[in-house]
């Protein structure tokens, strides 16, 4: 059921603004991301990709509220219709989880609790927000996992994680995690842990998903391929920031940012063939060794002195925006022409 | 793990599991038909029992007989009567210092290992310094305070339980809290009180219940000990603990009266011992899952 008090036409389901995340550890606070900016409008599928250790997860569990208060610190704002859930009390937090915003994870394996079924789990996360009757819980949870493509599902219902394999247990999940129908779903590298068939079939479920309940995602992931094939915009991720957003399509013919480029041109599906695969030199540089300025400035082939200042993150004509100053001057490749 | 194929996903009804358990460990079944006779055998003590407990007579720390089957002890009172008699005394009093154990610890470690910071802190303090005690001085120095009598004894002899029971506890809130099913219970918007008594608790739970098991059998020694001592069931009613010290007295004359309350103890405390090992195979979750 999508929400009919839902925001104005236009507005973003999702705005995050100048989000930056901080833990702090033996030596002192460390900042992880900083100046993280996009926005997810309804039912829109966006792709949030980066390296290993960019900041991509922790972005994820930020959005969601996850983060222990303790130990970190959260400056910024996420805007989930309208209302900021930085800061939100953990009861309104509560309410939000589950209903409006919903998440699934990368390892499936785990995800799950052993010791209940599946369906007392999807039961669980359906009476936390809905009054529902118990033979009413189970008919939408059969539903639910119906949904998601699992077969014999009033079987699989009263089965234990442990008797499911690893795709049917994150379809398990995504069906726990649609259940109350969320405007926005986060699937944080949902198809890492699985092998290549079931992934498609994941993507596929997902995107399904997606369009039939007009639900917003964000895709978290370090596989272009899976982006390029599911998702209409990109937003790129590197070193804790964010340093190109933009349409799929304009991203994939023409990235502004060397980085994109250089990601894109990476990958063996969408390279030219018979040609040397192109790699991007170095690696992602360590917590304590940021460099001044731009922070892809050591590995990026195209850097000039104006590099080193520090970089804005500029909205482009093209409805994106990218963190390069010589992103007017570049023609980078894409993959696409 | 095992993925079951199409159609044989079922969920077993409880009844036959547990008989499954029963017939493919052995040693549990053997446990469990000797804790329950002894639990029939204690509620049907009036019944079962030929003479009064109480009852004295003329025939003092006589061998087993037709008319005594285990013999009378130094007042003539009979022996198996006495031990009949004295089983209830001992089961409650071995559930009771468990349930106080229990009741006091499992509240403090789920709180210390949940909420973590400066209570852990604390918490892990006051359970360290109770642990530095001798735990059967200590068990002595509460009944002490509270008074001495056999419920008094166990309420403190769990006192001395609880701080292990919480620290056992706490550790595994700790490990379960940063399960992955705890971050996404989590992101499905449930509350932290849902949260810890439907997935934290359910799944910390398994040592502590075999741990539990293990304790009784502790308790019940402890009873024995305290009894023997003087501070528990005070005569004449009998337990196993005090009528072991009565014997203990007359042992160079009539040897034969340990028998009966010693191996009453130890087949009891064994029988505990095995359930809580066989609980704990059976609850491990790094055994192989076929069910």
């Amino acid at each position: 059921m999508v929400d009919a008090t839902s925001t104005a036409p236009g507005a973003a389901l999702l705005d995050v603004r100048d989000l930056g995340i901080a833990f702090r550890t033996g030596a002192g606070m460390v900042q992880v991301t900083r100046d993280v900016t996009f926005a997810i409008q309804p039912g829109e599928v966006v792709g949030l990709v980066g390296e290993s250790g960019c900041g991509k997860t922790v972005t994820g569990l930020a959005l969601m509220g996850l983060l222990p208060k303790a130990t970190s610190r959260i400056a910024g704002e996420v805007l989930l219709e309208g209302e900021n859930l930085i800061g939100m009390s953990a009861r309104r937090l509560q309410q939000r989880r589950g209903a409006k915003i919903s998440m699934i994870f990368q390892e499936p394996m785990s995800a799950l609790d052993p010791v209940f079924t599946i369906g007392e789990q999807i039961a669980e996360t359906l009476r936390a927000h809905r009054h529902v009757s118990a033979r009413e819980a189970r008919e939408r949870g059969i539903e639910a996992l119906a949904r998601v493509g699992i077969p014999e599902p009033a079987l699989r219902y009263d089965a234990y994680p442990h008797q499911l394999s690893g795709g049917m247990r994150q379809r398990a999940m995504i069906a726990i995690a649609i259940v109350c129908e969320p405007r926005l779903l986060i699937a944080d590298e949902p198809t890492t842990a699985l092998d290549v068939t079931v992934q498609a079939q994941i993507v596929d479920v997902l995107g399904d998903l997606c369009s039939r309940l007009g639900m917003a995602m964000l895709f978290i992931t370090h596989d272009l391929g899976l982006v390029a094939q599911t998702c209409s915009r990109l937003v790129t991720m590197y070193a804790g920031e964010v340093i190109e957003e933009g349409c799929i399509d304009d991203v994939l013919v023409r990235p502004r940012h060397p980085y994109t480029s250089g990601l894109l041109r990476s990958l063996p599906a969408l390279a030219e063939r018979k040609s040397k695969l192109p790699a991007i030199p170095g690696r992602v540089p360590m917590r304590g060794e940021m460099p001044e300025g731009c922070r892809f400035r050591p590995r990026c082939g195209f850097a000039r002195p104006p590099c080193e200042a520090p970089q804005p993150l500029d909205r482009l004509t093209s409805a994106g925006q990218v963190r390069c100053c010589r992103h007017d001057e570049l023609e980078l490749m894409g993959v696409l022409s | 793990m095992s993925v079951i194929s199409e159609g044989v996903v079922r969920r077993k009804r409880r009844r036959s599991r547990f008989v499954a358990w029963l017939a493919g460990d052995k040693r549990a079944a053997v446990s469990l038909v000797f804790l329950l006779a002894l639990a029939s055998l204690s509620v049907l003590a009036n019944v079962v029992a030929p003479y009064s407990p109480l009852e004295q007579s003329m025939d003092i720390l006589a061998p087993p007989s037709a008319a005594h089957l285990l013999g009378t002890d130094d007042l003539g009172r009979d022996v198996f009567s006495r031990l009949v008699h004295g089983g209830p005394m001992s089961l409650y009093a071995s559930f009771l210092a468990v349930s106080v154990g229990v009741l006091i610890g499992l509240p403090f470690g789920v709180l210390a290992g949940y909420l973590g910071g400066w209570i852990d802190t604390a918490v892990s303090r006051v359970i360290d310094t109770i642990l530095s005690c001798p735990s059967i001085v200590l068990a002595i120095a509460v009944t002490g305070a509270l008074g001495i009598g056999l419920t008094n004894s166990m309420i403190a002899v769990g006192i001395v339980f609880s701080p292990g029971l919480a620290r056992l506890i706490r550790v595994q809130t700790m490990i379960v809290k940063g399960e992955l099913y705890v971050d996404a219970a989590r992101t499905f918007g449930l509350s932290t009180p849902r949260l810890v008594f439907r997935h934290i608790l359910p799944n910390a739970i398994q040592p502590v219940i075999v741990q539990v098991t293990l304790l009784l059998a502790t308790a019940l020694l402890a009873e024995a000990s305290l009894s023997f001592l003087g501070l528990g069931v005070q005569p004449p009613h009998p337990s196993w603990g005090q009528m072991l010290a009565r014997a203990y007295a007359y042992m160079e004359i009539a040897p034969e009266q340990m028998y009966a309350p010693g191996f009453a103890i130890l087949f009891t405390a064994l029988a505990f011992n095995a359930l809580g090992e066989s609980l704990r195979s059976l609850l491990d979750p790094t055994r192989r899952r076929s069910d």
